[in-house]
């Protein structure tokens, strides 16, 4: 008596994630810790942004780093050569971070020394749009030489994020990238974004990113 | 590969459900997933048909529904359904309004299982 029988599941599969998620959200509040999630292509300039961010921000903010990486520790030896704290988050092979090894990160260091705390994903579009890393703030990069069309191909990133930082502006000459249509896109796509431009090699705009970013954090932690 | 940590998540549910339930065999899994998802039909039922080997749901068939983009107008209120890949011609249909948010389109929901 083999019947096919339909059983009722209604179960939204990113819950669990969730759940942690607002967890590890309200623990950063009472710990007066902001976790920025940096997301972005590879290559895009991540680690490049944080570094230039700490050069601005540490006279001021008591600053740690999430490097979360596939298999490497380049970026966090990068990081803390500078004197700054960074701790490796090993993915296991997976292309993005969950809130779980995010707050297994948070528990192994000790998150109330720190004001702002940045974290480095897996450089990759999709996935970290999916799954929410538990983070105060959700950021974006996106890079001149990657093309203004990205919002077509990954509306599902530059609908999450609040706040997208366009970097390697120093190439905007050498490109047919074009800034206004893509804040247009993008504002389409997210009325309430907040849009800067950028070069982490040259150094422009990035005081107006990081003092902006510096507002937001003491406004949190205060 | 992006497509494993989703499915793992579905057949975790999917496997949980099923225990619960008693069966004996998952035949078919009924899925809402957002149009904005980037993971493909055909390459979600391969992930999903390897790592479902030698468990109940080994075989079952992921029958997906796409779930529309959704946006909503700020200044009239109105939602209306959009075409993602046209973001540059966007506007509300009603009033022609320009600034829309989205209201779905998003996430991956399980409805239902069919099971032996
Ligand atoms: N010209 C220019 N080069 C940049 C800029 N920002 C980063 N780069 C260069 O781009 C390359 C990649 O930068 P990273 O900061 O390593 O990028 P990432 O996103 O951390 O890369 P992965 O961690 O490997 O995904 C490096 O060679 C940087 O020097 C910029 O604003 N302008
Ligand atoms: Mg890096
Ligand atoms: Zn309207």
């Amino acid at each position: 008596m083999d019947e096919v029988r339909l059983i009722e599941v209604k179960e939204d599969i990113l819950a669990d994630n969730k759940k942690v998620a607002e967890g590890l959200r309200q623990k950063l509040a009472k710990d007066k810790a902001f976790l920025v999630n940096l997301m972005a292509s590879p290559g895009a300039g991540k680690t490049s942004l944080i570094l230039k961010t700490i050069e601005v921000l540490r006279a001021d903010l008591n600053i740690g780093v999430i490097e979360a990486d596939i298999d490497s520790k380049v970026d966090s030896e990068k990081v803390a050569a500078q004197g700054i704290y960074a701790i490796q988050l090993r993915t296991g092979g997976f292309c993005h971070v969950d809130a779980t090894m995010v707050a297994q990160c948070i528990d192994a260091m000790d998150v109330k020394a720190f004001d702002l705390i940045l974290l480095e994903n897996v450089g990759n579009l999709v996935c970290p749009a999916e799954v929410d890393a538990g983070a105060t703030l959700n950021a974006m990069i996106l890079s001149v030489p990657e093309g203004d069309d990205k919002p077509l191909k990954y509306p599902l990133m530059f609908s999450i994020v609040d706040v997208l930082v366009v970097n390697k502006i120093d190439f905007l000459e050498l490109s047919d990238f074009d800034v206004d249509v893509l804040r247009k896109r993008v504002l389409t796509l997210n009325p309430g974004i907040k849009i800067f431009e950028v070069s982490s090699q040259t150094g422009q705009g990035i005081e107006a990113w990081a003092n902006w970013l510096k507002e937001k954090v003491y406004a949190s932690i205060k | 590969m992006h497509e494993l940590p989703v499915i793992e998540s579905i057949l975790k549910v999917a496997l949980t459900h099923g225990q619960k339930n008693d069966v004996q065999k998952i035949t078919a899994i009924y899925l809402q997933v957002g149009e904005l998802s980037d993971l493909e039909d055909e390459w979600m039922q391969r992930y999903f048909d390897y790592l479902s080997k030698d468990s109940i749901a080994e075989g079952a068939q992921l029958k997906i529904d796409r779930v529309p983009v959704m946006m909503q107008c700020e200044d009239c209120t109105i939602s209306f359904q959009v075409d993602i890949k046209k973001i540059d011609e966007i506007v509300c249909p009603e009033c022609n309004g320009k600034s829309n948010k989205l209201i779905s389109g998003r996430g991956y929901f399980i409805k239902n299982m069919e099971v032996i």
